[in-house]
């Protein structure tokens, strides 16, 4: 208790908040009791350092925030000339090898586009699955008695549940991403952490064209999470690049893991990857993480004929979504990306340990 | 406004942490140390790296009132670059004296290292926060990075009143001092 009241005495002795008496009687105390003078000046370095080391991280926030933005302009990026340059001077050493290579590509890239023709023909139909799960009746029971054994919070309200997916904060003051075909076919959605808390939700921005749609914790219950521990990536995942994602297939949190296979979604889609990684009903929504704690997809679709054959929407289109928002309505101003890298270093345990937090189950009725 | 006016008054808002200043330091400089870094090994996620890490240093020395740029903004941070770039590749093994430089360039090994300093201070601070647990995070991040009101942390938090808010940050404020100070006597 003494070391709480010495240092409220110090914060405001530094802040300038102490009326003239008590600054002499303070200032007394330090010069006849040098135990006590050493700790103020302990105390006032440890708050210095607490000031920089916000100020700091203030600072680079407002860098990452300004480097997303000028990744989106178009300001950063490979300058066309050095590139062209390098392939240039390896054009003139290969010149002849290359052209004997490009007829045999040439060759087997008809073959697999005649192939991909009438796969993606089928593809666009009947086998890119959508991964919301309807929940059936024995699911909705199970539910049922799991939320009146392990929710610290109970239900409000009664809630039909019919569709499950997932979703993730990306503001901890309640922006959750999830995928715009999860919203659109929700009614009264509500959301469930990894702890079974329950609060109700509202949509607040649905993008079709990518897939993601933004929503809202409405619930006064919510409390806010400050500093979510990952970031997003604002340029491409690498092919073969490793992953974790968390998902919500079952009524509880459900890892896995895999690699980014290809760079655009199915029938060539930019705007998405495709992952090999298990993915089943109920994962749509869900984060996808790299090694070094960023994310770098959202997944939203499998395709059900080819196992493991998976599509995620691209993490950046999260900072446009965004930005139309924040132009749309002012009332979104203050919904920050997060910039965490508290991932960064950790092992895979202890990174999904601290994802868990974050990763909501979407339920709602139809 | 003449070109050191213009950076004066940039300098001053970078202090203050203002999005426009690094906007327009980052729109004006990022291309040349993008171009340094690429024709000397580096990829651009490497260029991105670096030019914030420089940006940093400039943002350190600023915050200081006696800080006067001696020369052009972005000779300063070219230096820099230059100079962390180096580090990097040395660090890694990869370290060749054909740097090509593309600029001029002007001393800053004593930027730099009062940087490096800073910055382990900066990692500790950052390591202390991560041990401290709930719901303390989450409350020092309230107040001292999202400027919250004690009200407004109370009601977000669920305390009865701001006082028992405040109460609740110094106990977390000593918490974090212990974490911190305990680092720094392992070292």
């Amino acid at each position: 208790m003494e070391d709480v009241l010495l240092i409220e005495a110090v914060e405001r002795y530094v802040a300038g908040e102490m009326s003239v008496d008590e600054m002499l009687v303070f200032e007394e105390l330090r010069k006849n009791n040098p135990e006590v003078d050493q700790l103020v000046v302990e105390n006032i370095y440890f708050l210095q350092g607490i000031d920089k080391y916000n100020a700091t991280k203030l600072f680079k926030h407002t860098l990452l925030e300004v480097d997303s933005k000028l990744t989106l302009e178009g300001v950063i990026a490979v300058p066309v000339l050095s590139g062209k340059a390098k392939v240039v001077s390896l054009w003139a050493k290969y010149k002849r090898s290359v052209a004997v290579a490009a007829s045999i590509a040439g060759f087997i890239s008809l073959l697999t586009s005649g192939l991909m023709i009438t796969y993606t023909k089928k593809n666009g139909n009947e086998y890119y699955s959508e991964l919301v799960e309807r929940i059936n009746q024995t699911n909705k029971e199970v539910s049922k008695l799991k939320s009146t054994k392990s929710s610290t919070t109970p239900p409000k309200m009664e809630v039909k549940a019919d569709y499950r997916a997932t979703g993730f904060l990306i503001d901890g003051s309640g922006y959750l991403i999830t995928n715009a075909h999860v919203l659109n076919k929700m009614k009264n959605i509500y959301v469930e952490n990894s702890k079974g808390d329950y609060f109700t939700a509202s949509t607040i921005y649905i993008d079709n064209s990518v897939d993601l749609a933004i929503l809202k914790i409405t619930d006064t219950a919510y409390k806010i999470i400050t500093n979510l521990p990952f970031s997003i990536k604002r340029n491409n995942a690498e092919l073969g690049e490793q992953f974790f994602t968390l998902g919500f297939p079952r009524n509880e949190i459900v890892y896995g893991e895999g690699y980014v296979s290809a760079k655009s979604g199915s029938d060539g889609d930019s705007t998405a990857y495709q992952l090999t990684v298990s993915a089943n009903p109920g994962n749509s929504g869900g984060p996808v993480i790299n090694r070094n704690g960023e994310l770098i997809g959202i997944i939203t679709a499998k395709d059900s004929k080819a196992d493991g054959v998976v599509y995620a929407a691209k993490a950046k289109n999260i900072f446009k979504l965004i930005d139309q928002l924040k132009k749309d309505d002012n009332q979104y101003q203050n919904i920050k990306t997060p910039s965490g890298n508290e991932l960064k270093k950790l092992e895979r345990t202890q990174q999904v340990k601290k994802m868990e937090d974050v990763v909501f189950m979407v339920v709602g009725s139809n | 406004m003449s070109t050191i006016d213009k950076e004066q008054l940039l300098i001053k808002g970078l202090a203050q942490g203002d999005k426009i200043s690094v906007e327009t330091i980052y729109r004006e400089n990022y291309l040349m140390i993008q171009s340094f870094i690429l024709s000397n090994n580096g990829s651009v996620d490497e260029a991105r790296d670096i030019f914030q890490e420089a940006m940093v240093v400039l943002y350190e020395k600023s915050r200081d009132t006696t800080f006067l740029l001696s020369c052009q903004l972005k000779t300063y941070l070219y230096s820099v670059c230059r100079r962390l770039w180096l580090k990097r590749l040395q660090h890694l093994n990869k370290y060749s004296t054909q740097v090509e430089s593309i600029e001029d360039i002007v001393p800053v090994e004593e930027d730099v290292e009062d940087h490096e300093k800073r910055n382990d201070d900066f990692m500790l601070m950052e390591h202390a926060m991560g041990k401290i647990g709930e719901p303390c995070k989450s409350l020092l991040d309230a107040y001292y990075l999202q400027k919250k009101s004690m009200t407004e942390i109370a009601t977000n938090f669920g305390y009865t009143n701001s006082d028992n808010a405040k109460t609740q940050k110094y106990k977390c404020l000593v918490r974090l001092k212990k974490l911190f100070f305990a680092q720094y006597k392992n070292a």
